[in-house]
């Protein structure tokens, strides 16, 4: 559509105001919980709060030409999550268009156009569905009106069908192909003038299709790049090439912070298609987005390059990388466990926690242990960029746009409106390619080879070797219970370094958003609390991992209430619902959390309704309580986090030789209304494998300040082997509350779930991860 | 001279006779479908067949290629593979996606060998293939789905 931006007309009044002037009204069909996005929409919260914000103008996102094709406009990154395919869908469901004639074109890095592309803390529906419908919804009344106009007919008379609109009375129809260009002259309707579709008029959103617990239900649309993505056409961020590209590797410092002392290029320049042996400049501590420094090879294909990078004789000099260089895990660990036995910075406190310790019948203390881990997305980080006659443009698989833009901008010493991004879909993300370190490597290759794209390409040992790692983690807990087992007193003391060390000084104790990850917003009902935080310094990378600081505290907290339990001699669920108490909603606040994933607490209250719900959910279609065979056994646990509730029962059997069998899994989530229920179900299936692995096999270590893993043969995740025999998801029909999040709140429960189980069938209390081998002994 | 027959076609290509085949079909060929995951024949995204059995194109340089190799980008033209690849987007296996290519073309090497393999069979003959977002429990159903098996979880 040719309209600018501005011709989107904007309601003066808040939208509180019009929304109670419109309570009123028949004329406007709106669902209950479009309130609830409206007042999301606060500034200082939700999607409004994100820079950027949101976009509801149709004119950016949906563009449908006179054939009748419907193009949207998708500005989340696709990597795995299927937001290409359900973005799509609310859009399409909303404007009432036939899938059939549905296409998806991937936005370009510019958040001024369309609000912010930031794809991660699982945000793209919970921030865009309600945008999305309007924008939808506005073009459909582009539509109805221009068919009105058409027919000189009153609009009221006229609606919209399956991509037609329709007028009832002389049975005219004009499909949306028909009606596009007349459409285009019209302006957009105001928001306050917005006719939103009933629920019992949708057709896609909130509806139930395809691979349901062991059983196809129906067929489901289409996915968008399903057929691409089946007959190898999908294109990722190493699939762009041109003619005259130039592929690189990159040699760089095995010690976070050191750099190069001096290089022999001469065995590499002699490598058959090497072309050039140069410097990557790092940025040094703290790095930031930006790459580590090194030297990069560059040939004529990717296999020269990586030849050429073998022949390289290069002494590092680790002076710069100061502690770095002696950093090893195992010390580390028990350095940790040290500083864990005196208390440290108090996050919350209700209480005299010493006392109330020191007065208990019982007391229990266990440390657990959480190691530094590596995304390892099937696609290794990998960036094409060109730079031409003062412009840049880059095709690279990021799930931060606008970082990347910016980023290349500073390379380059240009404005960021001469760069372009453009942006692949993701083998894969997990929060690795939220930091474009390796498309800045690329431009900066791009910068000595001016005029040719340059694809930089990492090869598994440099993911592995090089990532932003999820923090390791030691958490020291000590309860007292009383003469009934119930628990009276409750000490937390959480200790990882912080993502914060990336961009500043190593802050060397969590941010308010790493607190509040499952760390201060612990739902016990318990009456004296201290949660503290002790010093951990960072010696390595930290990054965002999939639900990042909720993995080790779900761990430790879930864990550790299961031993509660077990000391108490009581059953787990039963144990777990009298430790949360009676159903209530707790203000962030309250708990000391400040951040609450950015949402309007009074939107997104902490709900131990729904706590309560999910273990019940998980625990009753799991079978709960039965008896089981010697060796087999049930594990519990749940996590509420990205403002939605996951619980999750492992059904596992572990043999004579420690052979473990994982029978079944039930899980259990809530994240209020579904857009698509269907990749729900996927991402609660993947994020159980991926929670697995954690459970049993992620780990890197260091020792000297190297990692010591380097590819799938020594970091291991879950093959199919691995894999539950059967995975069971139960989806909380909950479409009163607002939107929770999806990529990521299935991932937290899962290891101390199944630990737990693991508990259950052999006695054995796993308080380090990964259980490895744990299981012969 | 590197001569090489992919999908039917014939190359000639002038590379050193210890390049990886799948680097020859990626940035000399330029057929992306093939995936480059590990390198050490450890995850099985860059799986092709030569003559019908799946290989590691990671590991295999050009010179020990004899015969023909087929590509994920030519399995609809295959009876078996046009069913694997429908299984696929009938049960909506795939998330990112990176690593389906490989998964696919192991799949159909396996249902071309064994028409009718029991469930330990696929689990076995799938455990070289790795996904990250772990959509195995789809894969093994639509592995299944394939050959006519009922699912049975």
């Amino acid at each position: 559509m040719k309209h600018s931006e501005d011709t989107l007309l904007l309601a003066n009044l808040s939208r509180r105001s019009v929304l109670k002037g419109l309570a009123g009204s028949t004329a406007f069909l709106l669902a209950a919980r479009w309130d609830l996005a409206f007042a999301s929409e606060k500034a200082q919260f939700g999607a409004g709060a994100m820079p950027g914000g949101w976009v509801d103008n149709p004119n950016v996102f949906i563009h449908i030409d006179n054939s009748g094709l419907l193009t949207i406009i998708n500005n989340r990154a696709e990597m795995g999550q299927g937001i290409r395919t359900s973005m799509v869908m609310v859009a399409a469901d909303e404007l009432g268009a036939d899938w059939d004639r549905v296409k998806v074109q991937q936005a370009e890095a510019n958040q001024e156009k369309y609000g912010n592309q930031n794809t991660d803390g699982s945000r793209s529906m919970r921030h865009w569905y309600q945008p999305m419908r309007r924008a939808a919804a506005a073009a459909r009344m582009m539509l109805e009106q221009a068919a009105a106009k058409q027919w000189g007919v009153p609009v009221p008379e006229v609606h919209t069908g399956i991509h037609k609109v329709i007028h009832k009375t002389s049975g005219r129809e004009l499909g949306f192909g028909e009606l596009a260009e007349t459409a285009r002259s019209l302006d957009v309707p105001g928001r306050d003038a917005l006719f939103i579709k009933p629920d019992n008029e949708l057709r896609y959103i909130g509806k139930e299709s395809g691979w349901i617990n062991g059983k196809l239900s129906s067929a489901h649309p289409k996915a968008i790049d399903g057929e691409d993505i089946v007959t190898g056409k999908a294109v990722y961020g190493a699939d762009i090439d041109f003619d005259d590209t130039l592929y690189a590797v990159v040699a760089r410092p095995p010690v976070y912070g050191a750099k190069v002392k001096s290089v022999d290029d001469s065995a590499a320049l002699k490598v058959p298609g090497v072309k050039k042996v140069l410097r990557i400049e790092g940025s040094g501590q703290p790095a930031a987005f930006n790459p580590l420094g090194g030297v990069a090879v560059v040939a004529t294909n990717t296999w020269a390059a990586m030849e050429g990078r073998k022949a390289l004789k290069i002494k590092w000099d680790n002076s710069a990388a100061g502690e770095n260089a002696k950093y090893s895990s195992e010390a580390y660990r028990q350095s940790l466990e040290k500083v864990a036995k005196s208390p440290g910075s108090v996050i919350r406190q209700t209480g005299d926690i010493d006392a109330a310790l020191k007065t208990a019948k019982k007391r229990i203390s266990a440390t657990y242990y959480m190691p530094h881990m590596a995304h390892a997305t099937m696609e290794p980080p990998a960036a094409v960029v060109r730079f031409k006659e003062g412009k840049a443009e880059a095709w690279a698989p990021v799930q931060h746009p606008r970082a990347t833009r910016e980023g290349i901008a500073g390379v380059l010493g240009l404005d960021k409106e001469q760069v372009t991004v453009h942006q692949t879909l993701l083998g894969g993300g997990f929060g690795r390619k939220s930091k474009p370190d390796f498309v800045l490597e690329a431009a900066q290759l791009a910068k000595s080879f001016e005029g040719q794209p340059v694809k930089l390409q990492w090869s598994r040992e440099d993911d592995i070797q090089h990532d932003y790692y999820h923090a390791v983690s030691v958490d020291y807990l000590e309860a007292g219970l009383d003469d009934e087992g119930k628990a009276t007193a409750w000490l937390h003391r959480t200790l990882s370094p912080s993502i914060g060390s990336l961009f500043a000084p190593d802050p060397k104790h969590k941010g308010e958003f790493e607190l509040g990850m499952g760390f201060n917003t612990m739902p016990f009902s318990i009456p004296t609390i201290s949660l503290e935080n002790p010093p951990a310094p960072a010696h390595v990378r930290i990054g965002w991992f999939r639900s990042v600081y909720n993995l080790p505290h779900a761990w430790a907290i879930q864990s550790f209430a299961h031993e509660l339990a077990v000391a108490a001699g009581k059953d787990h669920r039963d144990y777990l619902l009298e430790l949360l108490g009676p159903a209530r909603q707790m203000h962030n606040l309250t708990v000391g959390d400040g951040w609450n994933y950015g949402e309007d607490p009074d939107l997104y209250p902490i709900d131990v309704a729904r706590m309560r719900r999910v273990i019940e959910l998980a625990t009753d279609k799991a079978g709960w309580g039965r008896k089981t065979a010697k060796g087999r056994g049930l594990g519990l646990a749940f996590h509420h986090s990205f403002v939605s509730y996951t619980a999750i029962v492992f059904d596992v059997e572990v043999d004579s030789d420690g052979q473990l069998t994982i029978h079944r899994a039930d899980i259990a989530f809530d994240c209020g209304p579904q857009a698509n229920p269907e990749r729900i179900r996927s991402q609660m299936e993947g994020s159980c494998v991926m929670g697995i692995g954690i459970a049993l096999q992620n780990e890197v270590s260091f020792k000297n300040g190297v990692a010591q893993q380097d590819n799938f043969d020594s970091y291991l995740i879950p093959r199919m082997t691995d894999a539950p025999k059967v995975v069971h998801v139960h989806l909380v029909d909950n479409p009163k509350d607002a939107m929770g999040g999806v990529g990521e709140p299935g991932l937290p429960p899962v290891a101390p779930a199944l630990c737990n189980a693991i508990y259950a069938a052999t006695g054995k209390r796993i308080r380090k991860l990964p259980v490895g081998d744990q299981l012969k002994a | 001279m590197i001569k090489l027959t992919i999908n039917g076609e014939k190359h000639e290509l002038d590379v050193p006779d210890n390049m990886p085949l799948l680097w020859a079909l990626r940035d000399v060929i330029g057929m992306k479908g093939t995936k480059f995951g590990c390198g050490i024949a450890q995850c099985g995204a860059c799986t092709v067949h030569m003559n019908g059995t799946a290989i590691r194109s990671c590991v295999t340089p050009v010179s020990a290629v004899s015969g023909e190799i087929t590509t994920i980008e030519a399995m609809s033209e295959d009876p078996v593979g046009k069913k694997v690849q429908q299984a696929w987007l009938d049960l909506g296996v795939a998330q990112c996606g990176y690593c389906q290519g490989g998964q696919i073309m192991n799949a159909t090497a396996l249902l071309k060998k064994t028409p009718q393999p029991e469930t330990q069979e696929i689990i076995d003959a799938m455990a070289g293939n790795l996904c990250r977002c772990g959509t195995y429990n789809r894969i093994l159903a639509a592995v299944e789905r394939a050959a006519g098996k009922e699912a049975t979880s």
